[in-house]
């Protein structure tokens, strides 16, 4: 006897998906919240210079050959003495400020993003296995997090940044500068994506759902991969979003510090640290400027990440 | 040893005077962003002092948001949108939140369905039980543990003064449910509204509870309205029923007669689809399709897409609940063929 | 018996619930060793539907995920199809080939399907995990198939699990166990969640697939007049053991061992309005520490000295079916049928 399909499946008619997408909860959600709106503009704003810098830049600031120290120490544009090719003035090697900051987000941008990833990626299937063998290895997993996290971030990027200075020889290191630097900040951040998803999935795991696919003869491994992951992913996004923030925070301190990017590929941590320097002998646009930018992304991204977990929070919804 | 226990026969009082509860034309909506969800719409009925009344339905029908109604626990953004709720004759649908908490507790006490959740884990019984007497009766402490004891004793709890000081997780659900039922019964109330007090039980802890609802509800002359989707425990328990279908009371009238003459074809699709331990059956009735869903309830008699019988009239105006031999019904259809006056 | 299509022999499944050994060592606390399953033999004859009954904590859920293979047995053996299922080490190619005539479904319509993926994926899992290199086209029909069979749409396949309701995500769950064309299927409880006419709906739906496609159910559920619905024949468990077994009409009509009485007798029944009844005296013990003896002695009317120290075996009863009461073998109960049914 087959039962007629239900109002449910009969009424709704074949929307295109962006439309569907477009009215959905989340995208509601967003057009409603002037905050969100404001700071994913942002965002996108910085992202964008950052990314097409090469092309969007009045300046080359890593080019030594188009660097003329007679430009040194020009002040912004409006000030006295500014001039109008160098919108934000220049530092003390004739470096436009402007471009430096374009090109120094792109390298907090990137070290930030891949830091996060190397992090989720190990937190992730960390966490997955621990949550779903369980047992001994769950044990050894959780105990290693907790020893990783009794170590604050920085000390464990310093500390591997420093082993790798000490292995490798001299003109080795700044190639690897960049890997062995997310590779630190990744290592000192995947505990708490291992966290949440042991947690997830010692819940999932329990489910029927994935006791059928058990019945079905499907692998351990494909079961994570196929059922656990895609149920287990939601809070680890928002932690991503959150987290790219402090991985960049992170960056900026280390290079800030002196141990951070080399001095060839300038972050926004390195720009202001340099300009650190003239803050108190006038020159005052050199670390300002890269610290505000720096806030600005990183106020951006968070708000972003806010609005985003609130908007997945299914309580809320 | 197995109990065996009495039950004092208890008269229908279906023509009382004054009826305790009287709810008219409660409308219950929950405004959401796309859609309005109608719960319930526009259903009235009441309950007389010492009575029983059961209301059962399946999912989404509206029952557990009639009891929250009732008992002022609507989850906001949804709201009574229209009719009135009177309790001995005062309105309480739309009371203040302060005089709302005074009157839940001392005149209307409720059960709910999952012990586990309604006891606080934090807190001995003992001390949930006389702060909810402290609350509404006028005890001084030694008076109201002393009630407090007396009731756990009434409800069936082993050594009360000594369990008196346990937390909820040292009870088994059976127990846990008893102590939620002397909760109820803390401040003398005339009327308990019970929300499938029954369904997380094992079967044979279920027989206890009711048996036990039943012997309170006579003693101390409280009525009881007894909400669950269980057709059996509404069998032993309740006095009348009201059936509900998509918000709305479909039939309503004397417990057996509800049961074995039912008049509305939805009433008696729902009797014949349920399993039976002594009747042997080849194949369940069965009602095809399913219960609409709270935006999309259908005009005129919200069952007539399903409906065996349904006429035209069906399918424009909705029925009122009319008398049908021996129960009340709102169905078209069942009212043309006891008479009266409707155009096919 | 020689044709039965599952035997289990003395199968029991104990789970080590003992706090941490450190937290052991510093409490002095023993070992907490919970036997959810404590010695079950039954056979279930092919086309037959074996009915397993039981309040909660009796076992039959475990025996339930013991049959499938979701847990070892800790002792005794589960064959289907004269196969050993032997569980332990790698499972040789007949006892993958047997695995993959069972199939489960689960109570909870809501937690039995991924809400990630969508119908036609779940409902295709089994087809794909036994032939990878099947066809698109060919697994889009089968899958379109399997969902018309069920009574659903074949354009439900594109869809999500929470766009449907309860009692249609049941008929997915169904689809789902009949892709793989089992020739046996554990249902535990499959209805227990579902309204009381959805629940006509998925029951009625399992009588024909079983008839159609030839099946074998073993149904597992805690509703009594569910179970006299469907099964041929009734299993009753108290804490990890059968009591009675018997033919449906047997055990419903002459109900011999006292829980079963005691069951039947506690069940709310629409025939009874009106008429007293009896309430099952006490809660069902701990089963991290049973009773000695018969574990129902405590609550037993017929209780003596033998059944508090000696645990009864099951033995053939009046009726056709077996009992496991000492009180039954002594012939100290009158095991005439009990208060006639309006």
């Amino acid at each position: 006897m087959t039962e007629p399909v239900t109002a449910a499946a009969a009424t709704t008619a074949r929307e295109t998906r962006l439309a569907a997408a477009w009215k959905s909860d989340i995208l509601y959600s967003f057009r409603r919240d002037p905050v969100a709106v404001v700071s994913m503009i942002a965002l996108l704003i910085c992202l964008g210079a950052a990314f097409f810098a090469p092309w969007v830049a009045p300046h080359n600031p890593f080019d030594l050959k188009t660097l003329n120290l007679q430009d040194a120490l020009t002040p912004p544009a409006w000030e006295q003495g500014g001039r109008p090719g160098f919108l934000l003035g220049t530092d003390d090697q004739g470096r436009d400020v402007l471009s430096a900051i374009m090109f120094g987000a792109r390298i907090s941008l990137l070290v930030g993003l891949a830091s996060v990833a190397f992090a989720m990626i190990l937190g992730v299937t960390l966490g997955l296995v621990a949550g779903y063998v369980g047992g001994r290895l769950d044990a050894v997993i959780m105990r290693i997090a907790d020893v990783q996290l009794s170590f604050p971030a920085i000390l464990i990027a310093l500390l591997i940044d420093g082993v790798a200075r000490a292995l490798l020889p001299r003109d080795a290191q700044t190639g690897v500068a960049l890997a062995v630097l997310i590779l630190a900040i990744g290592l000192a951040n995947w505990v708490q994506y291992a966290r949440t998803v042991r947690g997830s999935t010692m819940v999932e795991k329990t489910k029927e759902y994935v006791q059928a696919a058990r019945v079905i003869g499907i692998t351990p491994l494909a079961i994570m991969r196929r059922h656990l992951l895609p149920n287990v992913l939601g809070p680890v996004l928002v932690l991503a979003t959150l987290n790219i923030a402090t991985a960049i925070i992170t960056e900026a301190t280390l290079s800030f510090l002196g141990v951070g990017v080399p001095p060839t590929q300038p972050s926004l941590g390195t720009l202001i640290r340099v300009g650190n320097d003239f803050l108190f002998s006038g020159e005052w646009w050199i670390t300002i400027f890269p610290g505000a930018a720096l806030v600005i992304m990183v106020l951006a991204i968070n708000l972003v990440g806010d609005w985003l977990r609130d908007a997945l929070n299914p309580r809320l919804r | 040893m197995a109990m065996q226990e009495v039950i004092p026969q208890r008269s229908s009082d279906t023509g009382a005077a004054v009826p305790l509860l009287s709810v008219s034309g409660l409308t219950v909506e929950f405004p959401t962003r796309h859609r309005l969800l109608t719960a319930v719409q526009d259903i009235s009925f009441s309950i007389a002092p010492g009575e029983v009344l059961g209301v059962v339905g399946e999912s989404g029908a509206g029952k557990s948001q009639t009891g929250a109604a009732i008992i002022g626990l609507i989850d906001p953004p949804g709201r009574i949108a229209a009719g009135e709720i009177r309790l001995a004759g005062r309105r309480i649908d739309s009371l203040p939140p302060q005089e709302m908490r005074k009157v839940r507790g001392r005149e209307i006490g409720a059960i709910f369905q999952d012990p586990l959740t309604s006891l606080n884990p934090l807190y001995t019984i003992g001390r949930q039980l006389t702060e909810t007497i402290a609350t509404h009766l006028p005890l001084n402490a030694r008076e109201a543990r002393d009630r407090a004891v007396a009731l756990l004793e009434e409800v069936g709890i082993q050594g009360a003064a000594r369990r008196f000081d346990h937390y909820p997780h040292q009870f088994s659900g059976g127990m846990r449910q008893r102590v939620v039922i002397a909760l109820a019964l803390a401040a003398n109330p005339k009327l308990i509204v019970a929300d499938e007090p029954t369904t997380a039980l094992d079967v044979s802890i279920q027989a206890q509870i009711i048996l036990l609802l039943k012997r309170l509800a006579s003693v101390h002359h409280t009525a009881v309205m007894l909400i669950t989707h269980d057709m059996g425990v509404i069998a032993e328990t309740a006095d009348r029923v009201a059936v509900m279908y998509a918000g709305r009371i479909v039939e309503i009238g004397p417990v057996a007669a509800v049961i074995h003459r039912p008049a509305h074809p939805y009433t008696m699709g729902l009797m014949g689809s349920i399993p039976s331990i002594t009747a042997e059956r080849e194949r369940l009735a069965q009602i095809d399709g399913a219960m609409p869903r709270l935006d999309a309830i259908p005009a005129g008699c919200a069952f007539h897409p399903r409906c065996p019988q349904a006429v035209a009239r069906c399918r424009t105006e909705r029925p009122e609940l009319a008398t049908i031999e021996a129960t009340d019904a709102a169905c078209w259809v069942a009212q043309r063929t006891t008479g009266g006056s409707v155009d096919g | 018996m020689a044709d039965a299509l599952l035997a289990l022999d003395d199968v029991a499944r104990t789970f080590d619930v003992s706090p941490l050994w450190l937290d052991r060592v510093l409490t002095r606390q023993p070992r907490a060793l919970l036997k959810a399953v404590a010695g079950v033999s039954f056979s279930i004859a092919p086309g037959e539907t074996l009915g397993l009954v039981g309040e909660s904590g009796c076992g039959k859920s475990t025996i339930a995920r013991v049959i499938v293979g979701l847990y070892a047995p800790t002792r005794g053996t589960v064959t289907f199809a004269g196969v050993d299922l032997d569980a332990r080490g790698r499972p040789s190619p007949e006892q993958r080939a047997a695995r993959r005539q069972m199939q489960m479904i689960f109570q909870d319509p809501y937690a039995s399907l991924n809400p990630r993926w969508r119908v036609e994926d779940i409902v295709a899992e089994p087809i794909l995990a036994l032939a990878p290199d099947i066809a698109r086209s060919e697994l889009k029909g089968r899958v379109a198939a399997l969902l018309t069979q069920v009574g659903l749409a074949a354009a439900d396949g594109s869809r999500y699990p929470h766009q449907f309701s309860g009692g249609q995500r049941q008929r997915i769950s169904i689809a789902r166990a009949l892709s793989s064309e089992p020739r046996f299927l554990v249902c535990d409880e499959p209805t227990s969640a579902l309204d009381v006419s959805v629940q006509a709906q998925v029951l009625n739906l399992m009588r024909d697939l079983q008839r159609r496609l030839r099946l074998t159910y073993l149904f597992i559920s805690h509703n009594l007049a569910v179970v006299h619905h469907i099964a041929d024949r009734v299993g009753v468990m108290y804490l990890g053991r059968i009591v009675e077994l018997a033919p449906t009409h047997a055990l419903f009509g002459a109900p011999q061992h006292p829980y079963t009485r005691m069951l039947l007798a506690a069940v709310p029944d629409l025939g009874l309005t009106g008429v007293a009844r009896t309430a099952v005296a006490g809660e069902v013990p701990n089963p991290l520490d049973p009773p000695p003896g018969c574990a129902f002695h405590p609550r037993c009317p017929y209780a003596n000295e033998r059944c508090r120290k000696e645990l009864p075996e099951l033995l053939p009863a009046a009726g056709g079916g077996t009992v496991a009461c000492h009180a039954v073998a002594e012939r100290r109960i009158d095991a005439t049928p009990l208060v006639a049914r309006a």
